[in-house]
């Protein structure tokens, strides 16, 4: 064998990129142990970065530099992450109906999540589209009424956002609060595209207005509640607090729970 | 990869398709990876070859029964596959290839008999001469040279007689070492 044949052979050891396997695996469906997947998709809310493995979506970004996402998903759950050219049309359908608000069961994996984020995160699932919650509502709503400020931080934490609307949790003085997907401007225009009038709510927090109670019903709710938008302008009263809206006769929504009574 | 590893990744193939997938991608992964590279001449062109290769073998393998899969001589039956996947693109001139010059020799290219492990670049560089050879004398100098396989499996893979795949090696040899200037030093 001369030397051409010998490099020639020397040809046929090259070893296939790092992490080729992988990428053939998740293009097939196949979720190698250990291993997410991620691809970029378009919605009406800009270009997300969705990871997802067997057990379901288990993170969301808007889209940034590509190594920027798998090192944040790494440190943030462990696991390796390989970007695949898109997702399964299925997946991708089920997100954008979420996203409408047509679809609440897409399967989310918050396995590598604490307890108590897990309990945070699963609570603000059950924010109806185009409502506000109190973070304080959250922590009363999991029986831990004084972790306020602890579920301010699994919300800031979210991994899942998006698909978990961590932006209908905003401050008990009605202020919009943070954002951790790009700051308040971004929580508005997400917001803003469900349907909720961010400028009517920072008039209301202006205002001292927390709550808002029917004369005909003798009910009060949240100011976003489903059932608070249905009093017409003329038996509308607006509540500063529960002590106030009890001692007018008011009694709290079963819907929206806006506070707890003695 | 021998006749009872083929067996055995055929056996798990028919069981349990996902898992024998992950085997048989994870076990034939470099040798195809290799295979697209020497054929293409870029890395980046290698991988899609050698993606697509996969996805086509699993498609087909969701559609075969049990007994057909179990029949299956993987490393031959990948290789066709990864041979059909290179020929469409370059039918439909999504890879393009750069056709050697023969008259150009490149100027003192070839490595010394004591610099013996060719760096990447120069096995790249390899690569792109090889994938510049006429068609024919490409695959069969790929199969033989570069894959190790015998006369007879190249002659089955590209359905020629043996003769024709032993005198394209051969010219295409000739070709490589007039282009890269590779002295013939036998051993």
């Amino acid at each position: 064998m001369d030397l051409l044949e010998k490099d020639l052979r020397d040809l046929g050891r090259v070893r296939a990129p790092d992490g080729f396997a992988d990428r053939v695996l998740v293009a097939v469906g196949i979720v190698p142990g250990g291993v997410d997947a991620y691809a970029a998709l378009q919605t009406p809310v800009g270009v997300l970065e969705v990871a997802w493995n067997g057990d379901g979506v288990s993170a969301v970004r808007l889209a940034q530099a590509r190594d920027d996402f798998e090192r944040w998903f790494a440190s943030r759950l462990s696991r390796r992450v390989v970007r695949v050219p898109q997702l399964p049309d299925r997946l991708a359908g089920q997100i954008e109906d979420a996203i409408a608000g047509r679809s609440p069961r897409l399967r989310l994996d918050l396995g590598r999540l604490s307890p108590f984020e897990q309990e945070v995160l699963g609570k603000t699932q059950e924010i109806p589209r185009g409502e506000v919650r109190p973070y304080a509502w959250v922590a009363r709503e999991i029986g831990r009424p004084r972790a306020v400020r602890a579920v301010g931080t699994a919300l800031g934490h979210n991994p899942i956002p998006v698909l978990i609307p961590c932006h209908r949790v905003v401050r008990s003085d009605g202020a919009l609060g943070e954002y951790s997907m790009g700051g308040t401007d971004v929580k508005r225009d997400m917001l803003r595209h469900e349907g909720v009038d961010a400028a009517w709510l920072e008039q209301l927090a202006v205002a001292g207005t927390r709550y808002v109670g029917s004369r005909t019903t003798h009910v009060f709710c949240l100011p976003t509640c489903r059932h608070a938008r249905r009093i017409q302008a003329a038996n509308r009263v607006p509540l500063r607090d529960e002590r106030e809206a009890v001692r007018a006769g008011f009694r709290p929504c079963a819907r929206c729970r806006p506070a707890l009574v003695s | 990869m021998g006749a009872e590893r083929d067996a055995e990744l055929t056996a798990e193939l028919a069981a349990d398709l996902a898992a024998g997938f992950e085997s048989m991608v994870r076990a034939f992964q470099h040798r195809i990876y290799a295979f697209s590279l020497a054929m293409s001449g870029e890395p980046a062109d290698a991988e899609e070859v050698a993606q697509d290769t996969f996805l086509r073998a699993h498609t087909a393998l969701r559609r075969y029964p049990a007994d057909r899969i179990r029949e299956l001589k993987l490393n031959a039956w990948l290789h066709r596959i990864a041979l059909n996947v290179f020929r469409n693109r370059v039918r439909r001139r999504s890879l393009r290839l750069v056709p050697m010059e023969p008259e150009m020799p490149v100027a003192d290219g070839s490595p010394g008999p004591e610099a013996r492990a060719l760096s990447s670049a120069a096995l790249r560089e390899l690569a792109n001469l090889v994938s510049g050879l006429p068609d024919m004398q490409r695959s069969a100098v790929v199969m033989r040279c570069v894959q190790g396989m015998t006369y007879a499996e190249v002659a089955a893979q590209l359905e020629q007689p043996e003769g024709t795949v032993k005198s394209n090696v051969h010219r295409g040899l000739q070709a490589l070492r007039r282009r890269a200037g590779w002295l013939s030093e036998v051993s």
